[in-house]
C-alpha cells in the first residue's frame, strides 16, 4: 500500500503510477456498470447506428465553430487588453465595461440576447455568424484579463532597458512584451480553447447546427435518449483530453525556460 | 566630453532628487559619480542617458542641450550606452538575440551586419561561448558584460553606466570593472556611478560627489579622492573606506589620513 502515495521529492515509480491509474479507472467503471445495470434500459445502439453521418457533421460543426471562436477571442481579448491599459479613458472605461458584464453574466443569456435582440435590430440572420461572435466575446473577455496580467507581469525594468536602448513604444509591444506574454500564455489559451468547444453546444439554443443540436435531433428522431448524448459526450472528450494534454506538456516546458 | 549642468531640478513628490544642480565639468573622458544611495546620482544618469526629463533647467553635453521633446529623447537615447545596475536584459532572448535587438530595431542595422558586429565583440569580450543562452544560464557578471556589449555595439557618444556591480559579488565585480577599465583605455567617454572608490579613482579623470541632491564636489579623481575638501565628502570617503583593506592602504600612500582611524 505504502508504494501507492507519491515521494515527497522527484515523481513517483512507474509500477506506481500504473497500479493508480488502474484502481481508478477499475473504481469509475465500476460505479457507472452498477449504476446501468440497475437502469434495467432497453439499449437500441443500431437505431443511432443510422445516424452516424449526421454525428459527424454536428462534431465537424463544433470543430469549426470553435476554432473561429478561438481566432474571434484572440482577436477581441488582444484588443480589450489594450484598451484597458490605454491612456484614453472612455476606451480603458469600455473595455471595462465589456469584460466585466460578460463574465458576470451567463453565456446563455449573452447568445439569446445578442441573437434576438441585438443581431436582429442589425438584420443579421446568420446564425453560425452571430454563435461564431458570440463565443469569441465570451471567451474574449477572459483572455483579455489573462494577457491583461501577462503585460503586468512584464518587470518594470524591462520596459525601462525597452527605452534604454531606443525602442519606441510599438516597438517595445512587438519586440519585448508580446513575446514574453505570448509564451505565458499558450497553457491558459489551450484550456479556454477546451472550454470555449464545451460552451459551443449552448448555441444549439438558437438552432446551431452543432454536435449537440444534432444529438438532440437523433434522440427526438429514435426516442434513444443515453444512445444518443453518450456518443456526445465521447465526442466532446476526443476533442478536449487531447487539447488539455497538450496544454499540460505546454505548460511544464515553458516552465522550465522562464 | 564636457558637460555642463544650469539649475538642473528633479522632484518626485515631496522629495527632492537633485536640487537646482549647476556645475561645469570641463573636458573629461570618464566621469565617476559618487555619493551616498538615495543622494541623487541616479536620478541625475538617468536624465543624461534621456530616461528622464527634469522639472527645470538645461543640460548642455558637448555644447549641445538636450531637449526633452519625446522625438528627441528617443534620438537621444539611442545615441547613449546605458547599463543599469541589474535586469538589462530580455530574458526570452539569447545574449546574442539581446545585442541585435537595438542594433537591428533601433538603428537600422541590417541583421546581417549586426550578426557580424555582434559576433565580433563576443569574441572579444570572452562572451561567444554564451552568445547563444539566455540571461537566466549566465551569472550575474556575464550578464552585465552582455549588457556592456549591447551599449558598445551601438558605438554610443558616451556610456552612462549606474552603479552597474552593486548587484554582484566580488569575484564578478572584478570581470565587469575589468571591462568597463578596458572602454576607458579605448578612449570611450563614460558617466559612472559607482560605489567602489578604487576604481573610481583608476577608472575616472573627473569625480562628482552628489549627497542629497547637490553637487557637493568635484574635481581631478585622484586629488578629489585623496584630499577631499567637503566635509560631507571627506566623511563619506571615510565610511566608504573603512572596511576596505587596500583601499586603506592605498589611501595612507597617496597621503589621505585622519578619516578612519575611529577608536
Amino acid at each position: 500500500m505504502e508504494f501507492l502515495f507519491a515521494p515527497s521529492a522527484g515523481s513517483a515509480a512507474r509500477a506506481a503510477k500504473a497500479v493508480s491509474w488502474g484502481l481508478v479507472a477499475a473504481l469509475a467503471a465500476g460505479l457507472f456498470s452498477f449504476a446501468f445495470h440497475e437502469l434495467h434500459y432497453g439499449w437500441n445502439w443500431p437505431a443511432i447506428w443510422e445516424y452516424r453521418q449526421k454525428f459527424l457533421q454536428g462534431w465537424l460543426a463544433t470543430v469549426a465553430i470553435s476554432g473561429a471562436s478561438l481566432a474571434g477571442s484572440l482577436a477581441i481579448g488582444l484588443a480589450a487588453a489594450l484598451s484597458r491599459r490605454s491612456a484614453f479613458l472612455p476606451l480603458r472605461y469600455a473595455a471595462a465595461l465589456y469584460v466585466e458584464s460578460i463574465r458576470g453574466t451567463p453565456l446563455l443569456v449573452q447568445i439569446l440576447i445578442l441573437f434576438y435582440v441585438v443581431a436582429n435590430a442589425f438584420g443579421v440572420e446568420n446564425r453560425y455568424l452571430v454563435g461564431v461572435l458570440a463565443l469569441s466575446l465570451f471567451a474574449g473577455a477572459y483572455l483579455s484579463e489573462m494577457i491583461r496580467a501577462g503585460i503586468d507581469g512584464i518587470r518594470d525594468s524591462q520596459l525601462e532597458s525597452a527605452r534604454a536602448i531606443g525602442l519606441t513604444p510599438a516597438q517595445t509591444y512587438r519586440h519585448v512584451i508580446f513575446p514574453q506574454v505570448a509564451r505565458q500564455l499558450v497553457p491558459p489559451i489551450a484550456g479556454q480553447f477546451a472550454s470555449i468547444i464545451k460552451d459551443s453546444s449552448l448555441l444549439s439554443i438558437i438552432a446551431v447546427n452543432e454536435f449537440t443540436l444534432n444529438a438532440q435531433e437523433v434522440n427526438a428522431f429514435t426516442y434513444s435518449t443515453l444512445e444518443s448524448y453518450l456518443p456526445l459526450a465521447l465526442g466532446y472528450l476526443l476533442l478536449t483530453l487531447p487539447i488539455s494534454l497538450a496544454s499540460r506538456i505546454l505548460e511544464r516546458r515553458f516552465h522550465f525556460a522562464a | 566630453m564636457r558637460l555642463e549642468l544650469r539649475c538642473v531640478g528633479k522632484r518626485f513628490g515631496d522629495n527632492h532628487a537633485l536640487r537646482d544642480i549647476t556645475l561645469s565639468i570641463p573636458d573629461f573622458q570618464s566621469l565617476a559619480v559618487i555619493g551616498p544611495s538615495g543622494g541623487g546620482k541616479t536620478t541625475l544618469l538617468r536624465i543624461l542617458a534621456g530616461l528622464t526629463p527634469p522639472d527645470a533647467g538645461e543640460i548642455v553635453i558637448d555644447g549641445r542641450a538636450l531637449e526633452f521633446s519625446e522625438a528627441a529623447l528617443l534620438a537621444h537615447r539611442r545615441a547613449v550606452g546605458t547599463v543599469f545596475q541589474a535586469y538589462n536584459l530580455f530574458p526570452h532572448l539569447s545574449a546574442r538575440e539581446n545585442v541585435l535587438l537595438p542594433l537591428v530595431r533601433a538603428h537600422g542595422v541590417p541583421p546581417r551586419e549586426a550578426g557580424a558586429i555582434a559576433d565580433a565583440l563576443f569574441e572579444r569580450f570572452h562572451l561567444a561561448r554564451h552568445a547563444g543562452q539566455r540571461p537566466a544560464e549566465l551569472s550575474g557578471g556575464q550578464q552585465q558584460r552582455v549588457a556592456i556589449v549591447r551599449a558598445i555595439a551601438i558605438r554610443p557618444r558616451f556610456f552612462v553606466l549606474d552603479e552597474p556591480t552593486s548587484a554582484l559579488d566580488p569575484e564578478m565585480t572584478a570581470e565587469v570593472l575589468d571591462l568597463i577599465a578596458e572602454l576607458r583605455r579605448e578612449g570611450r567617454d563614460l558617466v559612472i556611478a559607482t560605489h567602489n572608490m578604487g576604481f573610481a579613482r583608476e577608472v575616472s579623470d573627473r569625480c562628482l560627489f552628489i549627497a542629497d541632491g547637490q553637487a557637493l564636489e568635484e574635481g581631478p579623481s585622484r586629488e578629489t579622492l585623496a584630499q577631499p575638501r567637503h566635509p560631507l565628502l571627506a566623511a563619506f570617503l571615510a565610511r566608504a573606506l573603512r572596511y576596505s583593506i587596500c583601499e586603506c592602504l592605498d589611501h595612507e600612500e597617496h597621503g589621505g589620513r585622519g578619516e578612519r582611524q575611529e577608536p
